[in-house]
């Protein structure tokens, strides 16, 4: 069963007299509890994509699906509702609240979103947090840890209020080659454990190999879908 | 809730240094609004204290018309036996409200010492009836030392200071008081010097003080008769009640009768230092209006500031689910927690300043009143009404970021860098 599916979607960026196509007639499928990534240059699209299929931005045409819900109309707050019960979000600069300790930013969608009653929240945040690896680490602010520690803590916010979706833009992108593996193997463990589907976006050849399919934009345009079988993935469980 | 004070305290103290010196300009704003009314309220309650209890009373009543023509002290608008006794019975029906009041007779007269004449105005009255009315009225008199209660007898005169000094009158002296009658006649009568009086706001004034009795004799007033009644109330605060309770009831009283009526006047109607009350209150606002206008101005600043600089945190916590009007609120209550932190802080120091002017035993003087002791105070109420127009500015100030902040596309918002 589809968890996206977009139809012919288009979005123009209006600057003044001019107008800028971000992404043009994409059409897209996307199973629930996949590893999915795009690809592509920098200006192709990727980020635009992943906030059209977050309920971030709307669409100039055409039709977005999530989880069977068609998205694109939805007014701020409908759309922040939506996002809050369905779509974890995983950002490039980690985006944690300095004001906020570990604990307390992985705890935030529970407080602040969903409401979740105490005792229920504690088991969930420690669970998190435990299969982030970072429970030692909750009582430390952003600023007293790694980039690599903060994507964790990023991931566990991700997942906290237990979405069918995952979006990752860039997530590896301010992290050394080896906390960005870390980071990506995480974010699949997850996905396997939790059968949440996960979608990220990079630009980094050896990063994207992890994914399951791989969307490949040039121009705003979808141009490639790599399905990685699971021969591929076995060989690449050999090296 | 809870958990939004926790993040909005947390985000204020975030910014220590700003926070600091935001909320230090509004305790001073509330400081300085605290202390000026503490000072200017206890200084206009002494000025309407020393007019009330030593001159005017709270309220007075005359046969209507008396006040447009009280320059020329008119004798033909006395009260006369029966009015003067409706009127009595009137106020002690109210004595609950009522402390005590005084029947006066006040007119004009010419004063001489033998070798000089001058003018004088001169209030007759019952001494222990006017001493109950006016119980600061001795106060006034130089080196008074006997009974108050009979501060001055029958054929004694007490005389304003500067008529004393202009016609070279002394204590014990005897002077001659030449007085036209009701009937346009004039009669004249010796008194004795009993007392030498100090005018509120100086030398200046022309009013003389003398026994009720005699006044009659040197009027040819034969009867029960007065143009004058003050009143003091129990509780000054009380005025406003009293004087429309007492209104009310002089309206039947008028009524009743076919001859000109009752007016009833209160203190400051009577009196141009209701002109400095009034100016007192107007300069408290608007130093109520300069501490809104540092609230406003401070909380506005400090929390687009806030906003600008959290653009991408917004974004954040925008896109994980949290609604725009609980960001509305993260910021408000910002403004809210600063408003409500500095009013009480502001609100502490003020008390204690105040306590700090008090134990300094800090003197002043209020025209011929030396050495008056500046006794300042504050009331819960006033304090409380100091601090709620913080907190409401505090809040109206921060809503329009607040309002912006929740309007913020998340998409823009994780764009900023």
């Amino acid at each position: 069963m589809s968890l996206i599916e977009l139809k012919k979607v288009s979005r123009i960026y209006k600057m003044g007299e001019t107008s800028i196509q971000a992404l043009a007639d994409i059409n897209l499928d996307i199973e629930q509890q996949t590893f999915v990534s795009f690809v592509g240059p920098s200006g192709s699209g990727k980020t635009t994509l992943l906030n059209l299929i977050g309920c971030l931005d709307k669409p100039s045409n055409g039709e977005i699906k999530v989880n069977n819900v068609r998205v694109n109309e939805f007014n701020r707050k409908d759309a922040a509702v939506f996002r809050g019960t369905n779509i974890g979000f995983i950002f490039q600069n980690f985006n944690l609240l300095p004001i906020l300790t570990v604990y307390e930013n992985v705890e935030y969608p529970l407080i602040m979103v969903q409401n979740i009653p105490e005792k229920e929240r504690r088991d969930r945040v420690l669970k998190y947090l435990d299969a982030v690896g970072m429970t030692d680490q909750k009582d430390k602010y952003p600023s007293q840890i790694s980039g690599g520690q903060k994507q964790r803590a990023a991931v566990a916010r991700a997942l906290v209020s237990d979405p069918k979706l995952v979006l990752a833009d860039e997530p590896t992108a301010n992290l050394d080659h080896k906390s960005a593996f870390m980071v990506i193997e995480l974010m699949r463990q997850m996905q396997r454990e939790l059968n949440t589907a996960f979608i990220f976006s990079t630009h980094d050849p050896k990063i994207v190999k992890e994914a399951e399919i791989i969307y490949t934009l040039e121009d705003g345009k979808l141009v490639n879908r790599e399905q990685i079988t699971n021969s591929d993935i076995n060989a690449k469980e050999k090296n | 809730m809870k958990n939004i004070f926790k993040i909005s305290l947390r985000n204020l103290l975030r910014y220590k240094r700003r926070t600091l010196l935001t909320s230090l300009l509004i305790i001073l704003g509330v400081v300085m609004v605290v202390v000026f009314s503490g000072i200017s309220k206890s200084f206009k309650e002494m000025m309407i204290g020393t007019i009330t209890d030593s001159m005017m009373g709270h309220l007075q009543i005359h046969k209507k018309g008396y006040v447009s023509s009280i320059d020329n002290l008119p004798l033909h608008l006395n009260l006369k036996d029966e009015e003067i006794n409706n009127l009595k019975s009137l106020l002690d029906e109210n004595s609950d409200a009522i402390e005590a009041y005084t029947f006066r007779i006040k007119f004009g007269a010419m004063l001489s010492n033998y070798e000089q004449t001058t003018n004088i105005r001169l209030t007759a009255v019952n001494p222990e009836m006017e001493n109950r009315a006016s119980p600061a009225l001795v106060a006034r008199i130089n080196d008074f030392s006997g009974e108050a209660n009979f501060f001055v007898k029958q054929g004694e005169l007490i005389i304003p200071e500067n008529l004393a000094k202009g016609l070279k009158l002394k204590i014990g002296q005897e002077v001659v008081l030449v007085a036209t009658n009701q009937d346009g006649s004039v009669n004249g009568m010796s008194f004795t010097i009993a007392g030498i009086m100090s005018g509120l706001t100086g030398p200046s004034g022309r009013d003389g003080y003398m026994h009720i009795d005699d006044a009659k004799d040197l009027l040819r007033i034969y009867g029960n008769e007065i143009n004058e009644i003050a009143i003091r109330l129990e509780d000054s605060d009380n005025l406003k009640n009293v004087n429309k309770m007492l209104s009310q009831n002089l309206k039947s009283l008028n009524s009743a009768i076919d001859r000109p009526g009752y007016e009833l006047h209160t203190w400051a109607q009577l009196s141009p230092f209701s002109t400095i009350a009034t100016i007192v209150d107007l300069l408290i606002y608007i130093v109520k209006i300069v501490l809104i206008s540092i609230v406003l101005i401070s909380i506005l600043n400090v929390m687009m500031m806030s906003v600008f600089e959290r653009v991408s945190e917004i974004g954040t916590i925008s896109a994980i689910g949290t609604l725009p009007s609980k960001i509305l609120w993260l910021f408000v209550t910002e403004g809210f927690l600063l408003g409500l932190i500095s009013a009480i802080v502001g609100s502490i120091i003020s008390v204690i300043s105040l306590y700090l002017i008090n134990i300094a035993e800090l003197h002043f003087s209020f025209g011929r009143m030396q050495d008056i002791l500046l006794k300042t105070s504050i009331s819960i109420s006033e304090l409380i009404i100091v601090s709620i127009i913080v907190i409401v500015i505090s809040i109206f100030s921060s809503f329009q970021p607040a309002y912006k902040a929740s309007k913020m596309e998340p998409v823009d918002a994780l764009r900023h860098v």
